[in-house]
């Protein structure tokens, strides 16, 4: 240390403003705790209790859940009902689950395939909790054979309609500025259809999550940083239009895709959907008007093939990642996540389009309400609605 | 779909994934050792983990099933016999199964209640003090006056701290029960506030049928010929939400499952048999590999149902029932309420026939 007293601003000059403060926080804690102040107000009242089932795996052993403890202590599991039925079951770890923990329960129970089970957990305090199995089929398993049929099914409602769609890109080359609007303009709708669609599915598996994950906020917040990061990731250099432009769409679809994938996934995992050939034409038919929207912005380049195949990977590949996690059963929270950073995504390409159609016509915001732009973009949001019947059961 | 293919093989593991999963030592770390439990083989993995603290409840429904209150005895001026029964409302947490906490309101700190056991004819005095937190009575199932009925507006309703005393004559003889009168009534039923009453015939008053009275008396030579249990049906509602989530005899669900109620196989076999479930209209017990005479609410010495293996009991309906195993050959036999649920929930047990001992 030398002698000469630290110029006002530095380091080590703060250094006592951020100890008291940190000393003061730290002193009121400890007060609370060891006096607990609030203890007449709490009198007797027994413990709030939270549990969330976050994966249901079904398999020759029987039934296995994984569980998160949301409770103001922890919890303990004292018995499990099976359609009202007392079960024995094993619990690891053993012992109580503190709040944020999760502990897996297996039960020697002997489900019947293609039937509905109730799961009752009471715990110490007599509180129950249900979780519904709805139509009961084993799990799948990450075996190649499993995988690799998955990985088609997702190639096929992923990759292939997005091919296709680009395959009008020929077609589309010649047309005129109208007609360059009238694209640019549908691709802004179906993305903003997508953007709906994600959320809407981002916040029906929050509501699914764990409280302690704060679901619809965490969507929300996690939307909002995926936005402003690519946001900030695209306008580094300068707005994108073009072919970097095409790849931030394939992006944003991509990130749809996954979220596609996992439903249809996890309908599987789960028996909900008769997953019938209807269902996986449904998703193709749906997805084609994604290969226009990413060709919109190319049109007056002249791309080499392989990056077509590349933007169709990239907006298709997705779906097979998700597929994969979601026929897992993988816990609603990380999926909430993936379909949030996802809006983020799609959102941004939203922005992004619009911006490049105004610097397209050389104008202002004026553009967005041009009869041929209009038009691109009802018909836009019309054709992913209506092929969107296709899909919804 | 893939996923279908493999679904056979879970349908088949009602057998062997069952085995499996002992063999491979899975049970709960906190859960009682297999080979301690010869009930356990009927009813698989069926049933709740754990045990539940016999010591800590301060009842053991193994030690209810025998244990009857037959209070303190003194002769009035008259030659009657005065009986004086003690009890007690308190407010106590009990483990209605393993691990599973129950906030009970008790007589006696026990659910259910004293059983309590008089004789017809002589005079009952109930000494009750309230120790809870909320109002209650003892509402007999009998005959008496008025005042003595514990219902609101009568002085057998009594707040906490306070104490009364409630007086009459023990009659009818029969199987009888008392609960708290206090309102809401199902509230207080279902918080575990009733017990058993049973008046046993006096011989002297039934000339015609004086030997039958003589096996039920208490006390006779008679009456020692008989294994006699009390089982009170009864079942909690554990998360208040108007259904049950445990249901059992005397309390503990599953207790004579874990623990076989040993019989002697040559020993007729009785049992008074009281239904205070509450929530669900109907109660009922089933024998198994054997049928049993019946005597409805217990006030007469022939049965009311001759050779039945199951009866029927509406809410605060009871009964005694009657049989043998006798002929039988040594094993474990089953009892249980026929309602599936109910059984699957608690309400099942076993009698573990034995040779009589030399």
């Amino acid at each position: 240390m030398s002698e000469t007293a630290p110029p006002p601003g530095s380091r080590l000059g703060n250094l006592p403003w951020l100890l008291l403060p940190t000393a003061l926080i730290l002193a009121v804690v400890a007060w609370v705790v060891l006096t607990d102040p609030l203890k007449n107000l709490g009198s007797d009242a027994p413990p709030v209790e939270g549990l969330t089932v976050e994966r249901t795996i079904l398999d020759d052993d029987g039934l296995r859940l994984l569980v998160r403890a949301g409770g103001s202590e922890p919890m303990v599991i004292a018995q499990i009902q099976v359609d009202s039925a007392y079960w024995q079951f094993v619990q690891d770890p053993p012992g109580p689950i503190s709040r944020g923990s999760s502990a897996w329960l297996k039960l020697p129970f002997p489900w019947m395939l293609g039937e509905a089970h109730t799961i009752t957990l009471v715990t110490n305090t007599g509180a129950t909790f249900e979780h519904a199995i709805e139509v009961a089929v084993p799990t799948p398993k990450p075996s190649a054979g499993q995988l690799r049929q998955q990985a088609l099914v997702g190639l096929f409602v992923g990759v292939l309609p997005v091919v296709l769609g680009l395959m009008f890109y020929p077609a589309l080359r010649n047309v005129r500025p109208q007609g360059m609007n009238f694209l640019l303009a549908l691709t802004v709708g179906l993305l903003l259809f997508l953007l709906i669609d994600t959320l809407e599915e981002a916040f029906s598996l929050a509501a699914e999550s764990a409280v302690i994950f704060q679901g619809p906020m965490m969507v929300m917040l996690a939307a909002l940083s995926s936005f402003l990061l690519l946001m900030a990731v695209s306008h580094r250099h300068s707005a994108p239009g073009g072919l970097a432009l095409a790849t931030f769409i394939s992006l944003g679809i991509g990130l749809h895709n996954f979220g596609e994938g996992l439903a249809i996934g996890a309908a599987f995992a789960t028996g909900s959907a008769g997953l019938g050939t209807f269902l996986i034409m449904g998703f193709a038919l749906h997805n084609i008007t994604e290969g226009i929207g990413i060709a919109a912005p190319i049109l007056s380049k002249r791309p080499p093939l392989w990056v077509f195949a590349a933007l169709a990977l990239l907006a298709g590949g997705p779906a097979v990642i998700g597929m994969w996690m979601g026929s897992l059963a993988f816990a609603a929270h990380w999926a909430a996540l993936a379909l949030a950073i996802g809006a983020g995504a799609i959102l941004q390409v939203v922005v992004q389009v619009c911006l490049y159609l105004m610097r397209l016509n050389k104008a202002g915001i004026e553009t967005l309400f041009s009869r041929s732009v209009l038009s691109g973009f009802l018909v836009g949001l019309a054709v992913m609605y209506a092929t969107a019947t296709l899909i919804k059961i | 779909m893939a996923g279908l293919a493999t679904g056979g093989g879970a349908m088949a593991m009602a057998s062997t994934g069952l085995a499996q999963s002992h063999a491979a030592g899975e049970v709960p770390q906190y859960a009682p050792g297999e080979a301690a439990q010869p009930g356990r083989d009927q009813v698989g993995a069926m049933i709740t983990v754990g045990e539940v603290d016999h010591v800590a409840n301060g009842f053991d429904p193994m030690a209810m099933l025998t244990d009857w209150d037959t209070g303190t005895v003194e002769t009035m001026a008259d030659g009657r016999t005065l009986r004086t029964f003690e009890v007690t409302a308190e407010d106590k947490e009990i483990e209605i199964a393993p691990g599973v906490f129950f906030p009970a309101w008790t007589f006696n700190g026990r659910v259910p209640g004293p059983a309590l056991r008089a004789t017809e004819g002589e005079r009952i005095r109930i000494v009750f003090r309230n120790l809870g937190s909320h109002a209650h009575s003892m509402h007999f199932h009998g005959i008496h006056s008025a005042r003595m009925d514990g219902v609101p507006g009568t002085p057998g309703l009594i707040g906490p701290g306070d104490e009364f005393v409630y007086e009459f004559d023990a009659k009818p003889f029969g199987c009888h029960l008392y609960h708290c009168h206090a309102l809401p009534l199902r509230r207080h039923m279902a918080k575990g506030m009733y017990g058993a009453f049973v008046i046993d015939p006096d011989p002297a008053r039934h000339p015609d049928l004086a030997e039958v009275a003589r096996s039920r008396l208490m006390g006779t030579d008679e009456n020692a010929g008989w294994q006699e249990f009390v089982m009170v049906m009864n079942a909690f509602d554990t998360n208040f939400d108007g259904e049950n989530e445990f249901y059992a005899a005397n309390s503990i669900a599953f207790a004579y499952a874990n623990t076989p109620i040993r019989v002697v196989k040559d020993k007729p076999v009785r049992i008074y048999l009281i239904n205070t479930v509450e929530f669900d209209p109907i109660n009922s017990f089933h024998l198994h590999a054997n049928f049993f005479d019946y005597y409805n609410q217990g006030t007469t010495l022939t049965p009311t149902l001759k050779t039945v293996d199951l009866i029927v009991q509406c809410q605060a309906e009871r009964g005694i029932l009657e049989f043998t195993f006798a002929d039988h050959e040594p094993g474990q036999y089953m009892f249980h309420a026929h309602q599936a649920e109910f059984t699957e929930l608690g309400w099942m047990g076993l009698f573990d026939v034995v040779e009589a001992e030399t």
